[in-house]
């Protein structure tokens, strides 16, 4: 069975985060790079799928970026046990459309792809787009924000949570794709000997204009804005009574919530 | 004005308020629009027709089919692709709910174009559309431009944008489509439901939100309380889901919901960087907190500094006092 992985790598939320002078982008000095964390739960089923079959499955890695960025991504990924990579290095900015384009024309050359998983949404720009549009592209069935998976002869079933918390079982026919939630699996930490052996696995590189380059792209982002800085916070005095009652008549009266 | 296809998502109570945001909106600045409804052969559109109509809507599109019946990604893309082939729109619109976000990606993809979710800010002039969304956990917001796109799709976030009737109600003419027979490699097995007739937290105008200060899962019924009298919903910080006491989807922040009610009270909740990456969009932020150093504060509009356990009970007993 091939497995493959979709990766990104995001800004960690706790960097502080500056914009360029002329507001056409963040300003990327000094920012710390993390495997977005949903797709690490991808990797992490991967794996546990690879495992399940006693080894009889092969994961690769598959990400798009700047070169240095999805190197160590696809790195931190083969640490935790994923077989080889695929980097697709792109020197401009992207878009989750020209992303999926971009792992679709690089997926045609593979011999054969059974199963795509990744994140549910990468955590910098929370688009939840390029699976789907990947699956669409491939002309494969997908299903997303899923949080229980189980292969079967014919296909994949799996959990999804949907509006108001309910939870849809679905069957789709493989190959297919995955987008992963929270609560799938907790991801395993990169072990020693497994960060060692990493360094030597394969990673497959190409660029992005190799394989079709920008003329994908759909979205762009401009005028980028902090946000407008908040008042400080009022505090309400007195007992517990007086405090409920003044803050029911500041929501109704002046922030005019009711 | 660019012609316009409003995707209409409904729940047993009709038509959804982030779809009514939208018709409101279209109807203002009387833009050419088609609302698009599509459910299971058999299904009594007429409620929910009519309701369109007391937002002016003149063209409805009806496609009806078994395979329509659950959310189903390959059937609901064949459906909306017939449907933009009929009425070839220049913008479709639809709420940012799980169900598109899930949904327009495909679509946009199969129609060679982009989709933008989460958006926070729309304006539709003659020249064109300007959309606006939050990006890196809210920590700013960018303006959107369309590249090669023959048509724009614009998710928008709940609770953005006004709602209000047309002053003169229309009886829309309803267009049928009929969808081909499709081989689905997706099946819906089926659906465990889970809070029947609650609203979705990414919907919720009013969400009343716990974190570790509560001490334990049975604490969680002053927040139901509260929030119910409000019309509400009850949200939760990721160390309680984590912990078992409220089921996962009722986490709000970077790895759980993103959330942009119009009030959020946030009741024991520190108000670590990833819970305020799914709230700070909030119009309205209350913070109820015991330690006057937790973060929270820093982002709050009110601020109470006390113990929420004699807070939560009076506030819930002064707003059933002043609301009913
Ligand atoms: C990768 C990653 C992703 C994460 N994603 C999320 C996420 O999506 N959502 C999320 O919420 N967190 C997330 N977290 C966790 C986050 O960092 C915090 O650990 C978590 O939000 C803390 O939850 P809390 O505020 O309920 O608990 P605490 O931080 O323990 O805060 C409890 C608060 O309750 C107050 N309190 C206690 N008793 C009372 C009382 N009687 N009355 C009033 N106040 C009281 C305390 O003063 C304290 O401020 C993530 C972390 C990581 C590393």
């Amino acid at each position: 069975m091939r497995i493959y992985v979709c990766v990104k790598q995001v800004p960690d939320t706790e960097t502080k985060l500056k914009l360029k002078e002329d507001s056409t982008g963040i300003d990327v000095a000094g920012i710390k790079w993390i495997m977005n964390p949903y797709d690490e739960i991808a990797v992490e089923e991967a794996l546990r799928i690879k495992e399940a079959k006693g080894g009889a499955a092969n994961v690769t890695v598959v990400s798009v970026g700047p070169k240095s960025r999805i190197t160590d991504c696809i790195r931190s990924a083969l640490a935790m046990g994923a077989d080889d990579g695929i980097a697709i290095d792109t020197a401009y900015e992207i878009d989750p459309f020209a992303t999926a384009h971009l792992i679709h024309a690089a997926l045609k050359k593979e011999t054969s792809v059974d199963l795509i998983l990744t994140g549910k949404l990468a955590i910098d720009d929370n688009c939840s787009s390029t699976g789907q549009a990947l699956a669409e592209y491939l002309g494969i069935p997908h299903t997303s924000v899923v949080s229980k998976l189980t292969l079967q002869e014919s296909g994949a079933l799996a959990e999804r949570e949907v509006e108001g918390g309910s939870r849809e079982i679905v069957e789709l026919r493989l190959p297919c794709l995955i987008a992963v939630n929270k609560g799938l699996n907790t991801p395993r930490y990169a072990s020693l000997p497994g960060i060692m052996k990493a360094k030597k696995k394969p990673i497959k590189e190409c660029t992005g204009s190799e394989l079709g380059g920008d003329t994908f792209l759909k979205i762009k982002y401009s005028h980028f804005q902090l946000p407008a800085e908040k008042p400080p916070v009022k505090l309400i005095q007195g007992d517990s009574a007086q405090q409920a009652k003044e803050l029911c008549r500041l929501l109704k009266e002046e922030a005019k919530v009711f | 004005m660019p012609r316009t296809l409003v995707f209409c998502e409904y729940d047993n109570l009709g038509i959804k308020k982030g779809t009514q945001e939208l018709l409101t909106l279209v109807q203002k600045i009387h833009i050419d629009s088609f609302a698009l409804l599509l459910g299971n052969n058999g299904f009594n559109f007429a409620p929910l027709i009519e309701q369109l109509g007391t937002f002016g809507v003149k063209n409805v599109f009806v496609c009806q089919n078994e395979i329509l019946k659950y959310y189903n990604p390959e059937s609901f893309t064949q459906a909306l692709n017939l449907t933009v082939e009929s009425c070839k729109p220049e913008l479709i619109l639809a709420s940012s709910s799980m169900m598109a976000k899930d949904l327009f990606p495909r679509l946009a993809a199969k129609i060679k174009t982009g989709v933008v979710s989460d958006c926070n800010s729309l304006e539709i002039t003659t020249e064109k559309v300007v959309v606006t969304r939050p990006l890196y956990s809210g920590k700013c917001t960018a303006q959107v431009d369309f590249l090669n796109s023959p048509i724009k799709v614009v998710l928008m976030r709940a609770n953005q944008l006004p709602i209000e009737k047309a002053q003169t109600p229309s009886s829309p003419k309803v267009n049928t489509l009929s969808l081909p027979p499709l081989d689905l490699k997706t099946t819906v097995k089926s659906i465990v439901q889970g809070t029947v007739g609650k609203v979705d937290l990414t919907e919720a105008n009013i969400i009343v939100s716990g974190g570790r200060g509560l001490g334990g899962p049975q604490n969680f019924k002053l927040l139901e309380d509260l929030a119910s009298v409000l019309g509400g919903a009850v949200g939760a910080s990721r160390a309680v889901a984590d912990a078992g006491w409220v089921p996962h989807s009722l986490q709000v922040g970077q790895t759980g919901k993103t959330v942009s009610p119009t009030l959020y009270i946030a009741c024991g909740i520190s108000g670590a960087i990833q819970h305020l990456a799914g709230m700070s969009g909030s119009k309205v932020i209350v913070a109820i907190n015991k330690d006057p150093e937790a973060p929270i504060f820093k982002k709050a509009t009110y601020g109470i500094v006390g113990d929420l356990f004699e807070v939560v009970p009076l506030l819930t007993e002064e707003f059933r006092r002043i609301l009913t």
